[in-house]
């Protein structure tokens, strides 16, 4: 009688520990799709910026025609891409097209002391960041769900509910991968 | 980090305690001396209690009212929003409310009770001096003291100190003023004994306060903070450069007293050096703290 009791116990607190393990799996889960949106509200954001942005350089440099249909291009782009990696490259060339119109800008005085081209660079900067730390924060989570899949005894619960590895957003930035080259 | 988080909230829990047992025992003396008799013992208890409650929920806005820090918009500040907004996101935490003390020394501290009710406030000084770079590296290492709960110990600390300051010369009044019309009324023989009681309860103050100051900051949380700032930012140099700049400037900062200045991230009463202020010395050399940042 005392054996089966035992047991029963035994068989309750197996069966809590998977219950609680499977429950993690499902919160990291979430966490990681919510860290995802989180990036998705930010690149939002930075969008709805460009078009004034262009507007507002337009209206003190008309001749950079070529600029502005970059910028309005990469944003384009980026808008139409999905899934982790190619949205990382689109983001990356529109970065590129609004690093040359900030280039250009600096040739204009009276843009850049303009009160709104100033807020706009303030919030664009601000925005670029945020992406940056939504992204590592993305990446910190999926490290711990993926971590979490992988070792034991979750790796066992995860495996038999079918949980899937998460991608990392990674870089795709060839300049940033190269080796630096020093030529005299 | 866990562990951390646990023992913050334990302490928070002792200091309390402790705190509620010091008001009770200061008003129970209060009351023997001025002979309020029972009635005197029920209201020592209910000030402990009102206090404990008060200094747990509104701590916070009795340190930003001590150093005389106001609320800002982000029209007005709205790089120091975006910076926060942003540590925000890469600490996974809700956004804390953002202040400012209108003051050229540049320095900054976090303060509330948990991460839902946090406040970060840091001196226009701050702002002005510091680049993009450095202000991340500053608010990273504040966010980490809001993550870690540093800033309910700390921010009870900060009421504390200041609370038994205030007893303390309120009684040192109360039996000054008690005793001479006593006096007066020619009954000399307690006068002696309550001035030995007030000089006790006086040479207690000092190294009670240090105590309380001891329990709430320890050297160990400050480079822990900054660790964690660092890695928040994936950019050591930042808050290294920052620090460097903040300790640098020799300007001291108004609004900041002995009660408040263990919560600032560089310790803000620059011209007070001696032994005592040993005793009170709350943070660790800034150079130790460079040297932990660069070596990352």
């Amino acid at each position: 009688m005392p054996v089966l009791f035992l047991f029963l116990i035994i068989i309750a607190v197996v069966v809590f520990y998977v219950i609680g393990l499977y429950n993690s799996l499902v919160t990291l889960r979430n966490r990681c799709d919510n860290a995802w949106a989180q990036v998705d509200v930010q690149l939002k954001r930075r969008y709805d910026l460009i078009p004034n942005l262009v507007e507002t350089v337009k209206g003190y440099a008309k001749h950079e025609r070529e600029v502005f249909e970059k910028v309005t291009q990469a944003r384009n782009m980026a808008i139409a891409a999905s899934g982790v990696k190619d949205q990382g490259q689109a983001e990356n060339m529109l970065s590129g097209a609004l690093k040359t119109l900030f280039a250009v800008a600096e040739a204009y005085p009276e843009l850049k002391a303009n009160q709104n081209f100033l807020m706009l660079q303030e919030e664009l900067a601000g925005t670029e960041s945020k992406i940056a730390y939504a992204r590592q924060f993305y990446n910190d989570i999926v490290m711990k769900f993926n971590t979490k899949q992988q070792v034991f005894p979750s790796n066992i619960i995860a495996g038999m509910f079918q949980f899937k590895l998460k991608e990392y957003f990674e870089l795709e930035e060839p300049a940033a991968k190269e080796p630096v080259k020093v030529q005299f | 980090m866990y562990e951390q988080i646990a023992s913050n909230k334990r302490r928070s829990i002792l200091i309390i305690a402790f705190f509620v047992v010091l008001i009770f025992l200061l008003a129970w003396v209060f009351e023997q001396l001025t002979g309020m008799g029972e009635g005197g013992l029920i209201f020592a208890a209910l000030i402990a209690g009102v206090s404990a409650f008060a200094s747990y929920y509104a701590s916070d806005k009795i340190a930003l009212a001590i150093s005389h820090a106001r609320p800002v918009t982000k029209d007005e500040f709205p790089h120091l929003y975006n910076v926060v907004e942003g540590l925000t996101i890469a600490a996974g935490i809700p956004a804390p409310r953002c202040y400012v003390i209108n003051d050229t020394a540049p320095n900054a501290f976090a303060t509330g009770r948990n991460p839902e009710h946090s406040v970060i406030c840091v001196t226009t000084g701050l702002l002005e001096k510091l680049n993009r770079v450095e202000l991340e590296g500053v608010v990273a290492h504040e966010m980490s003291h809001i993550k870690n709960y540093d800033i309910r110990l700390q921010t009870l600390a900060v009421v504390m100190v200041g609370v038994i300051a205030l007893l303390g010369d309120w009684i040192m009044r109360s039996v000054w003023f008690g005793g001479r019309g006593r006096k007066s009324g020619g009954n000399n023989g307690g006068a002696g004994a309550i001035f030995l009681v007030v000089g006790l309860v006086f040479a207690a103050f000092g190294p009670l306060i240090a105590q309380l100051l001891r329990l709430a900051v320890s050297r160990r949380r400050e480079f822990l903070a900054d660790a964690s700032g660092a890695m928040m930012t994936r950019y050591p140099p930042g808050l290294a450069s920052a620090l460097r700049k903040i300790s640098a400037d020799p300007e001291p900062l108004e609004a900041a007293n002995k009660a408040t200045a263990h919560m600032y991230i560089v310790n803000p009463l620059k011209n007070l050096k001696g032994s005592l202020n040993k005793l009170f010395s709350t943070h660790p050399p800034i150079e130790e703290r460079i040297a932990a940042l660069e070596k990352m």
